[in-house]
């Protein structure tokens, strides 16, 4: 016992200090744009390990972990009961500034990466995540089988916003990556944070962030910026236009 | 073919929702009514948030009620100022609506409240509609000329002060019943987000004894000024209205109400109320089967209001 300590000592002394590995990633486009005719795209990012030249090769190989992380929001999940023989919303949770959009891509089962301490200190998966609850005015994490948090990811992985994938990146060489981050056609509006994390015989070496911005354009942009700040003129021209459609109709079809 | 749309924020097949404002329009011109109750729930069913839904479905029944108001204003098959007296109280109705909407939204309780009120309105009134409608067709095949107008059987309501003569409904009639009338279908629309003329026209028909041939065109002028005003504050208030959805269900809300108005002369009155009837009464069962039967998912998400 004593032996195995002293070993993971020594390991730890000799590979914390030295940050032998850099990473290096760059992303085909750092702006999704959404045209009319959006229906979700993948942003590919590639990269690479860079290693100084007194780093020997590591035996197991490396592991990267890509998390995406979209804008965040206050999030309300409802559960319904049965009150009086009907279905009603009787019990919510409001996870607070929950990411809207959430994937986690790695190049192989996250599980086998690094332990499951390791893996919690850093975030690294979809169970892992932090998913803070407000439970009467205190804020704070629940517990991984809490039905509500349980309920919550599921729905966001039905929604396609949540989504973890075990074969998600792939290496072209031992040192040479690549990604493929899905962005679906329902994906939020805003910055989107990427945080790529290398793993090797189970500690985690280096970490780089990058990120992306999901943005309206053109028409999209016209209408969803008019909507929001000229509210008023907005609301006149949809009513406007909806007279004009009405009053169109009924010329065109005029029997007489 | 997909379409973004830019305030409902997902891609919708552009031909699905045409149809579905063909179809909606086609019942809509049928019977006269704007065919929010029927709109609202599609647009919900194909995944549009319900709040952008019911913003955007306003504009909808906007334009088919404006371009069925125009058929029957060339037809004189409309009673103006039996229109004017029932927006008075449609307006104040209206506002008061949207009050509500908002504080019920703010407690978590609208979708329940929206739930119970398509259940127990549509199936009452669907319920109503069909029984009456049957008795009546009953009459005109037992060889009775059917009772429309009974000057003897007057309800209480015809005894109200403040009457007055409503001449194309050939009416004599107290303001009051039209204004709390029109309160109550403002009120009760902006919770549920539909322009009420499936409430009014039989409302107008049992209670204040308008003809059948006048009350379609009336409805449709107060169906069309309340779901404007509808539009505008949902635009200013919310900006959830989506302007690019609101264009394509009016295309096919239009033409739809076209065709529809065509059918629906084919029919008598009281084989139109019967269909009416069993078409609300079904919208209204399909509530109460979702409030009754447990739900596949017993949980829904939903991002708080603002941070949208």
């Amino acid at each position: 016992m004593t032996a195995r300590l002293l070993a993971v000592a020594i390991a730890v002394a000799l590979s914390a200090p030295a940050q032998a590995e850099r990473l290096i990633t760059t992303l085909s486009t750092s702006r999704v744009l959404i045209y009319s005719n959006f229906t979700g795209a993948d942003v590919v990012l590639f990269g690479s390990v860079e290693r100084d030249a007194q780093t020997v090769a590591r035996r197991g190989g490396y592991d990267i972990v890509v998390t995406v992380t979209g804008p965040r929001e206050d999030t309300l999940t409802f559960r319904k009961e049965r009150v009086f023989g009907i279905w009603v919303n009787a019990d919510s949770r409001t996870f607070v500034k929950a990411p809207s959009y959430l994937t986690v891509l790695s190049n192989r089962t996250i599980t086998d990466i690094a332990d499951i301490n390791t893996l919690r200190r850093t975030q690294t998966g979809l169970a892992r995540t932090l998913l803070p609850q407000e439970i009467s005015g205190d804020i704070a994490d629940s517990i991984r089988d809490d039905p509500f948090r349980q309920a919550f990811l599921r729905l966001k992985v039905e929604r396609n916003l949540y989504r973890e994938t075990q074969n998600g990146v792939t290496f072209l060489t031992p040192a040479l990556y690549r990604a493929a981050i899905p962005i679906p056609d329902n994906a939020p509006t805003g910055n989107y944070d990427v945080d790529v994390k290398l793993f090797a015989d189970g500690a985690l070496l280096a970490r780089t962030q990058t990120a992306l911005e999901v943005v309206k354009v053109g028409f999209e942009q016209v209408v969803a910026n008019a909507a929001r700040d000229y509210g008023l003129f907005y609301g006149l021209a949809t009513a406007l236009m909806a007279l004009l459609t009405g009053w169109l109709a009924s010329v065109v079809f005029r029997k007489d | 073919m997909q379409i973004y749309l830019p305030i409902a924020e997902l891609p919708v097949n552009v031909l699905l929702v045409l149809v579905m404002g063909l179809a909606v329009g086609f019942i809509s011109g049928m019977f006269g009514i704007g065919g929010g109750f029927l709109m609202t729930p599609l647009l919900i069913f194909i995944g549009i948030n319900p709040a952008v839904a019911v913003a955007s479905v306003a504009s909808h029944v906007a334009a088919s009620s404006f371009s069925g108001a125009l058929n029957y204003w060339r037809r004189r098959a409309l009673d103006v100022p039996l229109a004017l007296m029932l927006l008075t109280g449609g307006l104040i109705g209206t506002t008061a609506g949207v009050w509500l909407f908002t504080l019920l939204r703010r407690l978590g309780q609208l979708d329940l409240t929206i739930s119970l009120a398509y259940l127990i309105l549509l199936c009452s009134v669907g319920g109503m509609m069909m029984v009456e409608s049957v008795r009546a067709i009953m009459r005109a095949r037992g060889g009775r000329p059917a009772e429309v107008r009974r000057p003897g059987s007057h309800l209480w309501i015809h005894g109200l002060p403040l009457k007055m003569r409503f001449k194309v409904s050939k009416i004599y009639v107290s303001v009051i019943p039209i204004w709390v009338i029109g309160f109550i279908i403002g009120f009760i629309g902006a919770i549920m987000g539909i322009g009420g003329g499936f409430l009014l026209v039989p409302a107008l028909i049992y209670l204040i004894r308008v003809p059948t041939g006048v009350v379609i065109g009336t409805s449709m002028v107060l169906t069309l000024v309340t779901m404007t005003y509808a539009t505008i504050i949902h635009a200013a208030t919310n900006h959830l209205v989506d302007a690019l959805l609101a264009l394509i269900l009016m295309i096919g809300g239009v033409i739809g109400a076209q065709f529809g108005a065509r059918t629906g002369q084919r029919f008598s009155g009281e084989q139109l109320r019967l269909l009416l009837g069993l078409l609300v009464m079904m919208v209204g069962l399909r509530f109460a089967f979702d409030l009754v039967v447990q739900p596949h998912e017993l949980f829904t998400v939903r991002s708080v209001e603002g941070q949208r």
